[in-house]
């Protein structure tokens, strides 16, 4: 595993956190993965050898959690929320124009490696619907317009980039 | 009757201009003097305080807090733990949301203060994943406060030390399920335990006594010990005491988060006065009234029986708009207080692609150890998938109705019920909906109806 310095200093720290080492399961996936940007097949053995667990605890594990992901993504990853709430005031329609702004269909990374867009369940914060996680950042009251000027503010980042 | 004014204890201070979410302004602002005062008081007094108050948990199931620590295991020997379930992801519910993110130190001083009566020397905040900056402001709330003396080894001088540690989840629902929280802070997979013999209380986190408690109820733990358990008691009604913050979300002008004594606000007040009522040109057709499992209400229905007010049994009549927003009300007229989640659909609402939401969020959510669970929920998810984009069936709501009743009371977490009460209220609801459905899915759709599934 090729990880960084502070990713492995980390690891070291948060399996203090716990009498038992098992339970920072969550914690070094969630690290190797905001590290890595996914977990690959060697961070399973890693992780179990980390923890002094056989792999397969660590499969499990990572298979079970929607958020944990096997394949890397596009540079931003775009969720929408599907759950009633947000769905009641549009939010098929904004996930859609995600999709249709990246030419891109749900988990794929979009053709110029800029995105995935995923359906995901509730955000719990359905007062502001519909919603979108844009990696970390929570974006409120999501119609068809502001999808497309969230799409054009991440496009004119990328341009910036080239 | 106009709706009476918010009672805003735990959201004094959300969207107030200038309040910050570090410690310095929470200390401005009177923060951490409970704690204060707390640690020079016997455990046991504070315990009784919490009892005294009649507080009811906050994240679903409204078990009174004070019983819940009664039943903790004292005399193991094994240490006790504490976890803060902030795992909120009960569709339609997004009040812990505003307190992590605006008010971290009022959750940290509720979650000592409930350490320090229950001898707990390490707590564990469990975050849904979905929240990284609300775990990030949580960890730098927790430094503030170690730095500070007020999390850690010898708070505030004292013999007393407890150390809190943030825990993120990874996107899975279940892990709101008590004991598939722990399993899931084991390390594992997140499957509800079975009870017997797995009460958190006697048998939870590494197989010691544990207490798990949503982040509003331990807020509300705060107000408790500075104000007294009977002062807290005379706030709201006997029996749902305190105030309740409800989550109002969907078809109503003005959706968003509302603090209120508990049971002195009605359904229609909340949905009329307080949010504005429906869209220009709408209708209010249905109401789930406390998160999405919580039973639906139709607006037109009636509920007649007898109650309790004071010593007295009175009878009552109320329609969807008179019900008072307490535990018992909601529990009499079949659904349930729940979360607090206010779900509201108007006339543009088909209740079979409603449904068909609903069912999709279940069988993704259903952690799959129970069959009945795990198959019924994909069943039921497959039935309206199929019943909106497919072919619909006149006999598709009989067979909706008997795949909900096989699975509640045949699994081992609540889940079970939570998954197929949808089914079993939209079609006892609104059944002759669901039979037309083959008829008017084709027939013009509104123009003005969201696609939901």
């Amino acid at each position: 595993m090729n990880l960084k310095p502070a990713t492995l200093a980390q690891i070291d720290d948060v399996i203090t956190h716990y009498p038992v080492k098992r339970s920072a399961t969550l914690p070094l996936l969630h690290l190797i993965q905001e590290d890595v940007g996914h977990i690959s097949d060697e961070a399973i053995p890693w992780v179990a050898d980390k923890l002094g667990l056989q792999p397969i605890n660590v499969y499990e594990v990572v298979t079970f959690y929607p958020m944990f992901r096997r394949q890397p993504i596009g540079r931003r990853h775009i969720k929408v929320c599907r759950t009633l709430s947000c769905a009641l005031v549009g939010g098929y329609k904004t996930c859609e124009a995600f999709q249709q702004e990246f030419d891109t269909g749900l988990g794929e990374i979009s053709p110029d490696g800029e995105v995935t867009v995923e359906f995901v369940e509730c955000l719990a914060s359905c007062g502001t619907a519909p919603v979108v996680l844009i990696d970390d950042d929570l974006h409120e009251k999501v119609d068809v317009a502001k999808a497309q000027q969230l799409s054009a503010q991440i496009k004119s980042e990328a341009a910036k980039r080239r | 009757m106009p709706a009476p004014a918010q009672t805003r204890i735990i959201f004094q201070h959300i969207d107030e201009p200038g309040y910050t979410p570090d410690i310095a302004c929470y200390v401005r602002n009177g923060g951490y003097e409970v704690l204060k005062q707390a640690v020079k008081r016997k455990p046991e007094e504070l315990i009784e305080e919490v009892k005294k108050s009649g507080l009811r948990g906050r994240g679903g199931a409204g078990f009174p807090c004070g019983v819940k620590w009664g039943l903790v295991d004292r005399k193991s020997g094994k240490p006790i733990y504490l976890i803060v379930n902030a795992d909120e992801s009960e569709p339609g519910t997004f009040k812990d949301r505003y307190i992590i993110h605006q008010d971290p130190h009022q959750l940290i001083e509720g979650t000592m203060i409930s350490c320090f009566a229950n001898n707990v020397k390490q707590a564990y905040i469990y975050i849904r994943g979905e929240f990284p900056h609300g775990a990030r402001i949580l960890e730098r709330a927790i430094a503030e406060a170690r730095g500070a003396g007020l999390v850690g080894p010898n708070i505030l001088g004292t013999n007393y030390s407890c150390e809190i540690y943030v825990h993120r989840g990874a996107g899975a629902y279940i892990c709101g399920e008590e004991t598939g929280l722990i399993e899931s802070l084991e390390g594992k997979r997140a499957y509800p335990r079975i009870k017997p013999p797995y009460f958190p209380a006697v048998l939870g986190l590494y197989q010691c006594p544990t207490i798990v408690n949503n982040v509003e109820t331990l807020c509300h733990v705060k107000y408790i010990v500075q104000h007294g358990g009977e002062a807290f008691g005379r706030i709201g009604t006997p029996g749902n005491t305190g105030t309740r913050v409800f989550c109002v979300s969907g078809h109503v002008q003005r959706p968003g988060y509302y603090e209120f004594a508990t049971g002195t606000i009605t359904l229609g007040q909340l949905l009329n006065d307080v949010c504005g009522g429906p869209l220009p040109g709408r209708k209010l057709k249905a109401v789930i009234p406390g998160g999405s499992s919580a039973k639906i209400l139709k607006f037109g229905e009636r509920f007649k029986g007898k109650r309790k007010v004071g010593a007295e049994m009175v009878d009552y009549d109320w329609g969807v708009e008179d019900v008072p927003m307490d535990f018992d009300s909601l529990g009499m007229i079949g659904t349930m207080g729940g979360s607090g989640g206010v779900i509201v659909m108007d006339d543009s609402v088909n209740m079979v692609e409603a449904l068909a939401n609903i069912n999709a969020f279940y069988s993704h959510e259903s952690c799959g150890q129970c069959t009945p669970c795990r198959e019924g929920s994909l069943w039921m998810k497959k039935i309206t998938t199929r019943m909106v984009h497919g072919t619909a069936r006149t006999e598709d709501a009989a067979l909706l109705k008997s795949v909900a009743d096989q699975i509640p009371g045949r699994t081992i977490c609540a889940f079970g019920e939570a998954c197929s009460w949808p089914t079993q209220s939209f079609l006892a609801k609104f059944g002759d909906e669901f039979k037309q459905y083959p008829e008017t899915r084709n027939a013009a759709k509104r123009n003005d109806a969201a696609a939901l599934i």
